[in-house]
Parts: C-alpha cells; sequence; structure tokens
C-alpha cells in the first residue's frame, strides 16, 4: 500500500445478472496485484467531452494468485442499479463485454478477512451489501479454510437475492458454510414464517454465541447496518470485533 | 483523461461549482462507520486536549456546552465520493478550547470513544477552520453521525471530522490513525483529491 494506487485500464470480459437489477462485471485487469475479499475498488467513467464520474464499488470476486485457478487475475464486481444513479445504470444496463473501464485498488483494510483469521466468522448483509461478504465466502472456499462462516442474508423477496444458486451449492458441498435467509416483504412458497425484519432472534439462532469470539462483518443500507451492529453489541458481541460497511444516500 | 466510455454521460448532473474533483453532490446524509454505533452517556462524556508534554485540559459535558458556541454552515466531502452542501452545525471552535494550551506540537491525533482515530496537523484545527460540534440541523448531533460530539475539519475529507470524538492528543511528529494506515492519504485535501497514499 506504500506506493501511489494507480489507475488502470480493464476489460470487460463476461456479464452476468445475479437478480432483474443487480449484474456482474467479468474484469481482466492487467497486472491486478490481488485483493483482500471486503476490499473495493473505485471505478472511473469518462464521456467523450471529458465529463468523468468515479464510484466506489465491492469486490465480488475471491482472488488468486495460481494460474490455472478460476479466479486467477479477475476481478469481478456484482453492481445493483440504483434508478436515479448516474453511474450503476450505465454498468448494469449500457456495459458490454469487450468494453473497456477505468479503475483503481484495492482499497480498504480494515472490512477484509484474512485467511489467517481462525474465529468462526458470522456475516450479515442486507440487500447489495452481500457483495463484500460473498468475496469473503468465496475467499474462504479458495483457502479451503475450516473456519465456520455463517451468513444471516436480508433480502426483500426471494428474486433479490443475489449468487442464490451459487450460496446453495456451496452450503450442499461445504459442511462449515451456513446461510440463513431473512425475507422482508415476501417469502418463498412453504417458508415457516411471515416476512420480517431482521432481530435479536434472528441473530441469537443463526449467528454465533459471543462466547466463541466470532468476527462479525456487517454489510448493507446505514438502518440495516445500524440495527444489526446494535444487536449484536446488544448480545454480548465485543463491539471491536464487529466490522461494518454502510451504505448510503444516492 | 482517462479513456473513452462509451456512451456514458447521459445521465450526469449538473455542474456544480464548490464540487472537488471526483465527488457527486448527495441530499441524503450517507453514514460511514467502521463498527457499531457507540452510545455515551452525557454524564460521561468527557473531551481533552493532551499536550506531548502530558499536560491535561478536561472538559465534561456541562463545562463544554458552556463555552461560547458558534453556529456554522458548510460543505462536506466524504472520499467515498458523495459531498454534502451546506451542512449547518453548532459547537465550540477549536481556537476556544486551545485558548490556554501550550505546546509546541505541530501535529495532533484525535481519538474517539470506540476506538476511532484520525491524524489532523494544527494549523488545520486553528484559526476558524474546525470545530467540536453537538448539534446538527438544530437538533442535538445522532449518535449515527458521531453524536454527543464530533469534529467537524470542513477542509478535509470528512474521515478527519472524527466522529464520537473524546479527545486530542499532541504530537512533535505526524502518525497514521486508523484509515491512514489502511492506506487512506495522511493529509486529505479534496481539492487536491487525496484520497490515497500517494494521490
Amino acid at each position: 500500500m506504500k506506493n501511489r494506487i494507480s489507475w488502470r485500464v480493464a476489460t470487460v470480459t463476461a456479464a452476468r445478472w445475479e437478480t432483474s437489477s443487480a449484474r456482474t462485471l467479468v474484469l481482466d485487469v492487467p497486472d491486478w496485484p490481488g485483493h483482500l475479499p471486503g476490499q473495493h475498488i473505485d471505478v472511473r467513467l469518462t464521456a467523450e467531452d471529458g465529463y468523468s464520474a468515479q464510484r466506489s464499488y465491492s469486490i465480488a470476486s475471491a482472488w488468486s494468485a495460481e494460474a490455472g485457478s478460476p479466479d486467477a487475475g479477475t476481478v469481478e464486481l456484482t453492481v445493483q442499479r440504483l434508478d436515479d444513479g448516474e453511474v450503476s445504470p450505465y454498468l448494469t444496463d449500457v456495459v458490454e463485454p469487450g468494453d473497456r473501464i477505468e479503475l483503481r485498488g484495492p482499497v480498504g483494510g480494515w472490512f477484509v478477512w484474512r485467511e489467517k483469521q481462525t474465529a468462526p466468522v458470522l456475516l450479515i448483509a442486507g440487500g447489495s451489501g452481500v457483495v463484500p461478504l460473498m468475496s469473503m465466502i468465496r475467499a474462504r472456499g479458495l483457502a479451503r479454510g475450516r473456519q465456520p462462516f455463517r451468513l444471516i442474508y436480508s433480502v426483500r423477496t426471494p428474486e433479490d437475492a443475489a449468487y442464490a444458486d451459487e450460496l446453495r451449492r456451496r452450503v450442499r458441498e461445504d459442511p462449515g458454510l451456513d446461510v440463513h435467509f431473512v425475507y422482508t416483504r415476501k417469502t418463498p412458497d412453504g417458508w415457516p414464517a411471515p416476512p420480517k425484519r431482521i432481530d435479536v432472534a434472528t441473530i441469537n439462532s443463526h449467528g454465533w454465541p459471543p462466547d466463541f469470539q466470532p468476527d462479525c462483518y456487517v454489510c448493507g443500507p446505514t438502518a440495516f447496518v445500524e440495527t444489526a451492529a446494535d444487536i449484536l453489541v446488544a448480545l454480548g458481541h465485543d463491539p471491536k470485533r464487529v466490522r461494518t460497511e454502510r451504505f448510503g444516500g444516492a | 483523461m482517462g479513456i473513452i466510455s462509451r456512451g456514458f454521460g447521459g445521465r450526469r448532473r449538473e455542474p456544480q461549482p464548490g464540487l472537488p474533483p471526483g465527488q457527486y453532490l448527495t441530499h441524503d446524509f450517507p453514514v460511514l462507520s467502521a463498527g457499531p454505533t457507540p452510545r455515551i452517556p452525557l454524564d460521561k462524556w468527557n473531551f481533552s486536549i493532551v499536550t506531548e508534554t502530558g499536560e491535561k485540559h478536561s472538559w465534561n459535558w456541562a463545562e463544554f456546552t458552556a463555552l461560547p458556541a458558534e453556529e456554522f454552515t458548510v460543505d462536506i466531502h466524504c472520499v467515498t465520493k458523495w459531498s454534502k452542501f451546506g451542512t449547518t452545525w453548532k459547537g465550540v471552535a477549536l481556537d476556544t478550547l486551545f485558548e490556554d494550551v501550550e505546546s509546541a506540537a505541530d501535529y495532533t491525533m484525535a481519538h474517539s470513544y470506540g476506538g476511532y482515530t484520525t491524524n489532523v496537523p494544527l494549523d488545520d484545527l486553528l484559526d476558524g477552520k474546525a470545530w467540536v460540534v453537538y448539534e446538527f440541523d438544530g437538533e442535538p448531533l445522532h449518535p449515527e453521525h458521531g453524536g454527543p460530539a464530533r469534529l467537524i475539519v470542513p477542509h478535509l475529507y470528512f474521515w478527519k471530522s472524527a466522529k464520537w470524538v473524546n479527545g486530542l492528543q499532541m504530537l512533535n511528529d505526524d502518525e497514521p490513525g486508523f484509515w491512514e494506515t489502511g492506506g487512506y492519504h495522511m493529509y486529505g485535501d479534496p481539492w487536491r483529491e487525496q484520497r490515497y497514499q500517494g494521490d
């Protein structure tokens, strides 16, 4: 991190929809130095007349230096379209494979998970806040980590859940990973409870006991993060082990 | 100028004088915090300035809010790219707090409840450039936004405006705080776009 974090030109090599409003861009970034799960990058777009805009996006992929690894050398961003946004609709609806965008990073050294952390991990995601947490799940998978992970993922409806198939597959194949969904507006058919917001009971039942001293990561809209982080502290988790990242504003 | 992004720019916002490079204007008030929001009872609250020789100047809530206060309106700029114009705060100018402080040190480290730290040169806190505030928009400052009291240094990126601030440690040498240790810029001037180390 000592050197200047310079702008690089990345090429979009693939794109896929995760939900009807969230799209993953797979980027080939020359000389990418690698990243830790949870880190973000800055994206800069420039119009023909020189006007430019920057935004920060969390990285969704894990990174491996090993050639032949499916994640080697690529960076994936999952961008949630904000209807009144200026940059996100461009990335979700206009960019196509072959296009180039400028980015720099990775940035951030706090909201990250490192393989050497041995504690159990609790991930709590609100909506598109799942993106950096997915990077952590993927990084653990890539490293064949033995640390048990639990994800509590709050979405409005089943259709709003990004990575749903991949999460199901990972849970099936990996006894060290649990995922619990919270549906706030509409549940899947046959779901045993009505829609609700994340609450003490959810985190108490599907998180880790504070005695286990888990590392907790909470990411989502401000109000969601405030609620979840307050609950963790009230349940007895050490505030210093609760790392948060809040999305807010336009 | 960077590479051209095909078809980009159609939804651009009105150009805004007063907007530093790479920033966009928001009318919300986003929150950026590294952990849970600490709740500090006012009867436990304390703010202190500790000089490089260890001399301590300290105020409890009653003493602090009895100091001459100023109401002021400033623009704020967050390193995560949003800026907000015309935010109105009330609090105590650092000039007032430093009136009786004898120090030859050029740097400070702001400390907060919850463990957050950020470094600011002393010159950037004086001459009407910084405050410790306890009201936003005429209301007591909400804990989410740093209440009971936070630092406001509007001419630097907003991470320098430490939420839940409880003290300043005077330092002879500049040292990195929380985000600065993680690769963010030591100074953080939005007009020079000093987001990260080396910018």
